[in-house]
């Protein structure tokens, strides 16, 4: 599926740190849309390996700010092709995504997502309990008293696809095109010279590049400080698993804010399962005991008949997270260095667009309009895109 | 489940306990440009490294700190703050 390059050339018009998602659709974009083909992408691990391969595979553009609302349907818009072209099966399913609501306040949020969602065209609107029910009647709406269900937020086109294959997918397409994608191959140092990139230095030696695009979600410090930028960003570890294969029975996909609990059942039978992030900063992939009992209590609340269900698997990603809850996209104060990061707990749904928006900075080097509200000087300026509000995990 | 050391109770469960991050020196408001503060108020140290970080024990109300290291979750040391003298 991809094409082994024994060799790094001495020289590239790009250079895509991270062959995850993210990286991968930006090298694809560039080479078809841009005519841009001499581009390595470089990975320390292995394709997909990071938080491409442990997310919980939901999309939706349910946003709060109209930035990011616009930006996550361009995302939907252009996932809804990907198996056509890529000639890949992603295993995209559209089930209706809800946000369960369990207090006023959170009510008062939904309806204004939903106000939101609706001007700019999103299909989102608010419902109350007895349509939760009927979506899914296995569930207790009063979860076992503690929180009973007061209404929720409702997006029908909200999907899950095979993450895996959407790296496999965008990387297998760059390929036919000419972009080198170079695994065990990990960036030690990049070369800024009179406050522009020049190269970068490599476990598999230097090569000479003007543009270098960072997508590596928990490594986007140690990237940052390689070229002397300071950033918001901090890490820490986002946990998921998932139980053993049972009979189709969860046909949408549920999200409780206030119970920690995000959950779709896969084309396998297993309920892929997430909450939280763990509370303090961590650069680790371990998992804890804690977090597997957390969940698996909240589970019970809402679905008392699982009790007898096992856990499969667990397992963790590190998240790069920033203040307002929205990525950090675009052009930095060193000319030639783009930044693809702050995907935080985020990341997956937009793993088209971002790609497709940076390939686009990339090329012009010029931002693109649809990431204008991510740029990392907004701090500076105490202009955030506060999108707390439409985060699914708990914080 | 992890255990922190509370300089005033003793070992508990870290789910006792709030991290409110890295222990950071604040520039002066007064003279402090612009763009210092609002690096000071939204920039973090993010790469992994052995860190002073503020806690607070939340039965007890008590802040320390904790020397830990982020790679690792090791916790070195953790000990009550004190002001550096004037």
């Amino acid at each position: 599926m991809f094409t082994h390059h024994a060799q790094l050339r001495k020289a590239y018009d790009v250079v895509i740190i991270g062959a995850g998602g993210h990286g991968l659709a930006a090298a694809y974009y560039l080479a078809r849309d841009h005519g841009v083909r001499n581009i390595a992408v470089l990975e320390k691990g292995y394709i997909g390996g990071g938080n491409t391969g442990r997310n919980t595979t939901i999309i939706r553009s349910n946003y709060l700010t109209p930035a990011g609302v616009k930006f996550y349907d361009k995302s939907l818009e252009l996932f809804r092709d990907l198996s056509q072209d890529f000639d890949l099966n992603l295993f995209y399913s559209t089930r209706g995504h809800f946000t369960l609501a369990h207090t006023d306040s959170a009510m008062r949020t939904m309806r204004w997502r939903a106000e939101v969602n609706k001007h700019y065209g999103v299909d989102s609107e608010v419902v109350d309990a007895q349509a939760v029910q009927q979506a899914c009647p296995q569930m207790d709406i009063t979860c076992a008293g503690h929180a009973p269900i007061l209404g929720a937020l409702y997006h029908a086109p909200g999907s899950i696809a095979r993450h895996d294959a959407v790296a496999w997918g965008y990387g297998h397409g760059a390929d036919m095109r000419g972009v080198e994608i170079h695994q065990q191959t990990e960036v030690l140092g990049i070369r800024v010279e009179g406050g522009r990139v020049r190269g970068v230095q490599t476990s598999r030696g230097s090569i000479a590049t003007d543009k270098v695009l960072c997508a590596v979600a928990g490594s986007t410090p140690r990237m940052l400080d390689m070229v002397g930028l300071d950033s918001p960003i901090t890490i820490h570890p986002l946990q998921a698993m998932v139980s053993e294969p049972i009979k189709p029975w969860l046909d949408p996909i549920l999200v409780s804010g206030s119970l920690h609990i995000y959950v779709s059942q896969t084309a396998r039978g297993e309920l892929v399962m997430g909450a939280s992030l763990d509370p303090y900063e961590l650069h680790s992939t371990r998992s804890t005991l804690d977090f597997a009992e957390s969940l698996a209590a909240h589970m019970l609340d809402m679905f008392p008949f699982l009790s007898d269900v096992k856990v499969n698997r667990q397992w963790a990603g590190m998240a790069d997270m920033t203040p307002d809850f929205a990525p950090i996209m675009g052009k930095t104060p060193v000319a030639g260095f783009y930044l693809d990061a702050g995907w935080g707990t985020w990341g997956f749904k937009a793993t088209p667009v971002a790609g497709w928006t940076m390939s686009s900075t990339v090329a012009n080097d010029r931002n693109h309009p649809l990431i204008e509200s991510f740029g990392l000087d907004r701090f500076a300026r105490f202009a955030l895109t506060g999108e707390k509000g439409a985060a699914s995990v708990g914080h | 489940m992890k255990i922190l050391n509370c300089p005033v109770n003793g070992p508990r469960p870290v789910s006792e306990f709030v991290y409110a991050g890295e222990l950071r020196p604040m520039p002066d408001p007064a003279t402090a440009s612009d763009v210092d503060w609002a690096a000071h108020v939204f920039n973090r140290r993010g790469v992994a490294d052995v860190k002073h970080e503020w806690w607070y024990h939340i039965a007890s109300g008590v802040w320390f700190v904790a020397e830990r290291n982020t790679a690792t979750d090791t916790v070195l040391r953790t000990y009550l703050y004190q002001k550096p003298a004037a």
